[in-house]
């Protein structure tokens, strides 16, 4: 399949990529690995008139830990987050994500930041991002946003940035105490989206949960926060009880649809299961750290 | 827009439309057709190349991105009449049915020994896992691997004549 014509540059500076997105605006399209974009453009589902490659731009492929934070640069790719040693110490979530999208070939061209900005609500890293209270550096000749995950999705495919914008990297906050994610994930065979998957990150002191994310993928219209059942585990203590009150929660905070991959009522099950299982591993991990 | 890409250690000129796919570029701009057009959706694998040593979907790749990057294409595996032990591992163990996916077969088990010279079954399965055999060969085709793991490790890169005469070497 050949995409529609369009025109292509490939930047060799943010400044350049900047002053090109001010001048074209809606008409240009981003790509950074292009895991997600080409296969729009062979479909004939986007039709840019321009795509801005960035994936020459130095120095934006890191993964490094800054001032509370862990930054995710805009090239840093499916791969580069699996194979971290530091982000598997650092927050071992990502790496259990990143081993589960797409395929390994797939993987060693796609960037979470270019799959978080596609907005795909089957995408993974979305959901990790919410329950990890991540931001997104946005960037434009105009000056310097930070998006909060929590208001970056909009619906399916369409995200919080305006056109003459681009994301140089996700931040993901660091906190002292201790804290354990799992990431969860249901799909029928390898490569394929997710039928339901689920991220869960919790963080205790003391006993009590002082913090949960909780990100579900797959079941809306974008990735949904399940706040509801984050507020349910907050200042209790993570027993049976609260965890199972907090699945039920994010599964009624579940909106799937019936397709191929299963009935939405198997799907908000899925989750009910899922979270439970998430959350129950990801408090005996952080207890672990603890120790 | 001129594109050069050193492909099989060669470098090649090219003059293409952005919206021109590397895989495209490969098989009708210089006539490599060992890398095959399967489901032209991302979902099949039979395009692999290695892109700067990695495995990657080329049908999901522009040629103008590889402008400057290097490309290996299964035809650049042996040199000359000599299989790579990768080559030899898909002969010997009879890898292939229909050969339609054995290019990118090939070269993803050629990036795994590349990092993992001793795979186990578990990891070679892992590494095949984005590339669909549709005659379902996967058993032979992991033994395949395993063989060309053993001869890199004993060293034994010299092909056997058997091998390279019933693949047509040159």
């Amino acid at each position: 399949m050949l995409p529609a014509a369009f025109d292509y540059r490939s930047p060799g500076s943010l400044d350049e990529t900047l002053s090109l997105l001010a001048q074209h605006g809606d008409a240009a399209k981003v790509m950074a690995g292009g895991q997600s974009l080409i296969p729009l453009l062979k479909l004939r589902f986007a039709r840019p008139e321009l795509v801005v490659d960035i994936g020459r731009l130095p120095s934006m492929n890191g993964i490094r830990r800054d001032n509370g934070h862990i930054a995710i640069g805009a090239l840093a790719r499916h791969i580069d987050i699996e194979r971290s040693q530091e982000l598997a110490a650092w927050m071992p979530m990502m790496t259990e994500a990143a081993h589960w999208i797409a395929d390994p070939l797939v993987r060693n061209r796609g960037t979470l930041v270019g799959s978080v900005c596609h907005a795909d609500p089957s995408g993974d890293w979305g959901s990790v991002l919410l329950a990890l209270d991540a931001d997104l550096v946005a960037r434009s000749a105009r000056g310097q946003r930070i998006l909060h995950a929590n208001e970056f999705f909009r619906g399916p495919f369409t995200t919080a940035l305006e056109p003459d914008e681009v994301v140089t990297e996700a931040r993901i906050p660091i906190r002292k105490g201790a804290s354990g994610g799992s990431y969860l994930k249901l799909e029928r065979k390898v490569g394929d989206f997710a039928t339901v998957a689920v991220a869960v990150h919790v963080e205790l002191d003391g006993r009590k949960v002082s913090k949960a994310g909780i990100g579900l993928t797959s079941v809306g219209e974008n990735n949904i926060k399940a706040d509801a059942a984050e507020r349910v585990l907050e200042g209790a203590e993570p027993t049976e009880a609260s965890i199972k009150e907090a699945a039920r929660l994010a599964a009624e905070a579940a909106e799937p649809k019936d397709d191929v991959r299963g009935s939405a009522a198997f799907k908000k099950d899925v989750v009910r299961v899922f979270v439970q299982r998430g959350l129950a591993a990801a408090v005996s991990r952080a207890r672990e750290v603890k120790a | 827009m001129k594109v050069s890409i050193q492909v099989n250690g060669a470098e090649r000129h090219g003059d293409v439309e952005p919206r021109v796919l590397l895989v495209d570029f490969l098989r009708t701009n210089l006539r490599l057709t060992g890398t095959h057009i399967g489901c032209d959706t991302s979902s099949c694998g039979a395009c692999t190349v290695l892109f700067d040593g990695e495995p990657v979907k080329s049908c999901t790749l522009l040629a103008v991105q590889a402008n400057g990057r290097s490309v290996t294409t299964v035809e650049g595996l042996a040199s000359g009449a000599n299989l790579s032990p990768m080559q030899v591992g898909f002969h010997e163990e009879h890898g292939l049915q229909c050969g339609f996916c054995t290019p990118g077969m090939m070269l993803v088990g050629t990036a795994l020994l590349e990092h993992n010279p001793n795979p186990t079954e578990d990891e070679i399965r892992w590494a095949i896992s984005g590339n669909i055999c549709r005659c379902t060969g996967y058993m032979n085709i992991v033994k395949s691997i395993q063989h060309a793991a053993r001869l890199s490790q004993a060293g034994e890169v010299a092909p056997r004549a058997t091998a390279a005469t019933a693949a047509g070497g040159e």
